[in-house]
């Protein structure tokens, strides 16, 4: 017991360890992932910082409920597999994660550590493990239950669609993955950048799920090539809807249909999913901005703004109507995107947009802001100044203010109900929509919001589909 | 993948169709829907017109010109070759009724869009006339098909080689001028001909229908690449197209967007020229 204290104390003065990574005037030159991870020493190093409090408060703060002290534990052992393993329990996608999770807001915002210090870096630690595991080849594939002779449909190989697939196909139920692009893996290969996860990665979950039995058809757009009817008519007893984003939003000024001005979807679609930074070797283009105006502040637009520097613009703005606190991006995008020579012009929104005779964006009029009374959403209200217009040159604008609802579905789906955004209507505990068999989550119910949210509501949703099918449930909800 | 059956060249081999095997988009598709193309792995997606399904074979046909290098790298490809993506039916389908007298008027390449339409059209019990057009009569298409799908069929000829020497509004205006109760007309062609078709049926404020064809990329609702201003709203093609009121189309915008690659469109030719020289 004394033992144990001591090391608890000698633990505590170990400084919270930082990952190796690319500098910055490397990087901007090329697609390459940023950090490099842990190294085994790094990473146990970390691991011993974690006090293992009796009753953690870490784990409240995962939306997939890992067991953090205990994987902590296994890395601190030097059982990097074993906490590989103890991961995918709860978390069939921990190198995303490990990556992409907002871990500031969620498990490292209430470690006991980060009260006097900085907390212990679970996301850190998390991507240790799951990529010590696949850089050994030893994929372990878990024992499935045996077959239900239940089929499970699922629209969307998003993160809240590879969610549902790996929870449900280890539950003995037969799962089919319908994704409407040509590639799977939704906004985490069309949409976030090779430089923050890599794609090989993401190719690597998908993969497993297909060894454990998946079925993926890509290219199918459900509710086109086959309703959701037609599903239940080919024989399917459960549906899950994971569409993920819509229509992107744009701001409705004058000017903002010129040549040069992307959405983020299309903008990051292109690069990603087309490799359109591999241009003429893959034949998708991309405007390729020397001055370069980003609209918004959440993690798509330092995506944008940082693919955009790596396209080989000279300058990169991000411009937002509100100021630094209430910019939505995680602190370390923002931080990479600040170290990368992203300018960041606050308090500050377009109101139109000029062009030249083939209408392509020349510049645009921007107004200064000041921040009024709270609105709905809790941040402070933007108010426009009057007669502070000036005007700003730019040949490349990428709008990542968010994205509406797709309608594509929803209007081949009688008896699914919208909300007046035009999102599905989802019960927040299991998923359930207003149609009989049909659950929903992600961005299609919520609106634009994170990946581990997306994978929270496919495991809610997982284990409500799973009861439904095991009941011979009739009634609904 | 999917596999060509059928390959026919037209136009002077600037138009080429394929007959795929597509079972599941070919159950499915209906008149005035696309489909998107991924010729092969390094692939961009294009959204390329289906002229013609056979459900029951399980066949759509395709017809495209070859604009750049991705059509130019179909064209490349033969009988028993595959491509490596069709996704589809995408686009809602045409809105048709029994409405009387409708003219389906198509050039150049958007004739292919306007067969299954004008088909469909016809079989709803409208009486069909159809207009054709072409720069010369060797680059007309579907003439034959054309002439079945409809009741009548007029054929112009920007340089008088064939049929009415003019184009396609000349003949458009005789009817509109002829006292016909004419209910609707459906415009598809190249921008600029819709466009003069258009402002030429708002003078006679008869309801005119036209298929767009921005660029697109994923073409499901995601990128908003395909917008298009219709009535001084911005509306997305793919999935709240690609047919619109035609008098409230901003044609000049769309004719610029269309145009935004055209650079890189040339750099991609010219690459795939120096690679396979034919």
């Amino acid at each position: 017991m004394a033992e144990e204290k001591a090391k608890g104390k000698k633990r505590e003065k170990v400084p919270r360890q930082k990952m190796l990574e690319q500098k910055p005037e490397d990087r901007v030159k090329n697609f390459d992932e940023v950090p490099f991870g842990y190294t085994p020493e790094l990473a146990r190093l970390e691991a011993g910082r974690c006090l293992q409090c009796k009753k953690p408060k870490c784990n409240d703060g995962c939306p997939v409920e890992i067991d953090i002290p205990a994987f902590i534990q296994l890395i601190y052992e030097g059982d990097f597999i074993g906490a590989a393993h103890k991961l995918k329990e709860q978390n069939s996608l921990p190198a995303i994660c490990g990556r992409v999770c907002p871990q500031e807001d969620q498990c490292e915002k209430v470690c006991i550590l980060g009260k006097k210090d900085e907390p212990v870096a679970v996301g850190r630690l998390e991507r240790f493990a799951a990529d010590w595991e696949r850089a050994q080849g030893k994929i372990e594939i878990p024992e499935k239950d045996p077959p239900t002779g239940k089929r499970v449909a699922v629209a969307g190989s998003g993160p809240a669609g590879l969610t549902v697939a790996g929870d449900l196909i280890k539950k003995g139920h037969e799962v089919t993955i319908f994704e409407a692009l040509h590639k799977t893996g939704g906004v985490l290969v069309y949409g976030i950048p090779e430089f923050r996860l890599p794609k090989a990665i993401v190719q690597a979950e998908i993969d497993y799920l297909a060894q454990l039995g998946v079925e993926i058809k890509a290219g199918y757009v459900i509710g086109r090539i086959k309703t959701v009817d037609e599903l239940f008519e080919e024989g399917y007893d459960a549906i899950f809807l994971g569409l993920g984003a819509g229509l992107p939003l744009f701001m409705n000024i004058p000017g903002e249909n010129l040549c040069g001005i992307y959405s983020a979807n299309e903008y990051l679609t292109r690069s990603n999913l087309m490799k359109a930074y591999l241009f003429p070797e893959y034949d998708t283009p991309i405007a390729k901005g020397k001055n370069v105006a980003v609209f918004g502040a959440g993690n798509v637009s330092m995506d944008s703004a940082r693919t955009a520097l790596r396209l080989g613009a000279d300058k990169v703005r991000i411009v937002y109507r509100r100021s630094r606190v209430e910019m939505p991006a995680r602190i370390e995008e923002i931080h990479h995107a600040e170290e990368e020579g992203v300018e960041f012009h606050l308090l500050t929104t377009p109101a139109r947009f000029m062009g030249d005779d083939d209408g392509w964006v020349t510049g645009m009029e921007c107004i200064r802001m000041e921040l009024g009374e709270p609105d709905e959403s809790g941040r402070r209200r933007p108010i426009p100044i009057k007669g502070s217009e000036f005007s700003m040159d730019c040949d490349l604008v990428v709008v990542a203010i968010g994205a509406g609802a797709n309608p594509l579905l929803p209007t081949t789906t009688p008896g699914l109900e919208l909300n007046k955004r035009g999102y599905i209507v989802a019960d927040e505990e299991d998923g359930k929509t207003t149609k009989k068999g049909v659950w929903a989550g992600g961005d299609i119910v919520t609106g634009s919001a994170t990946v581990i949210l997306a994978m929270g509501a496919g495991r809610h949703a997982a284990n409500s589909m799973h009861d439904y099918l095991m009941s011979g449930q009739t009634t609904w909800p | 993948m999917f596999r060509i059956l059928e390959k026919r060249e037209m136009a002077e081999r600037t138009v080429c169709e394929f007959k795929i095997e597509v079972p599941d988009i070919a159950k499915k598709a209906q008149p005035g829907q696309f489909v998107v193309i991924r010729a092969n792995e390094t692939g961009e997606r294009i959204p390329l017109t289906m002229a013609g399904t056979d459900p029951e074979a399980g066949t759509i046909n395709i017809i495209f010109q070859v604009v750049g290098k991705t059509t130019a790298l179909l064209r490349s490809l033969g009988e028993g070759d595959e491509i490596v993506d069709i996704i589809g039916p995408l686009g809602v389908p045409t809105h048709v009724e029994k409405l009387g007298t409708v003219i389906c008027v198509g050039g150049g390449t958007g004739v292919a869009v306007m067969y299954p339409i004008t088909k469909a059209y016809k079989e709803a019990g409208n009486h069909v006339i159809a207009i054709v057009g072409a720069r010369t009569k060797d680059l007309l298409i579907l003439e034959e098909e054309m002439k079945a799908a409809s009741h009548d069929l007029r054929v112009t000829t920007d340089d008088g080689s064939y049929g009415h020497h003019g184009f396609v509004t000349d003949v458009l205006k005789q009817i509109l001028d002829g006292g016909d109760d004419v209910k609707l007309v459906v415009g598809i062609g190249p921008v600029p001909m819709m466009k003069f078709l258009c402002k030429m049926t708002k003078e006679y404020d008869v309801k005119t229908v036209v298929s767009l064809n921005p660029i697109m990329v994923d073409a499901t609702g995601m990128c908003g690449a395909c917008r298009v201003s219709v009535g001084g709203r911005t509306r997305f093609c793919c999935v709240e197209g690609p047919e619109f009121d035609g008098h409230q189309v901003d044609f000049d915008e769309l004719v610029k967007r269309q145009r935004a690659y055209l650079t890189e469109e040339k750099v991609s030719m010219d690459r795939f020229t120096e690679q396979v020289p034919e």
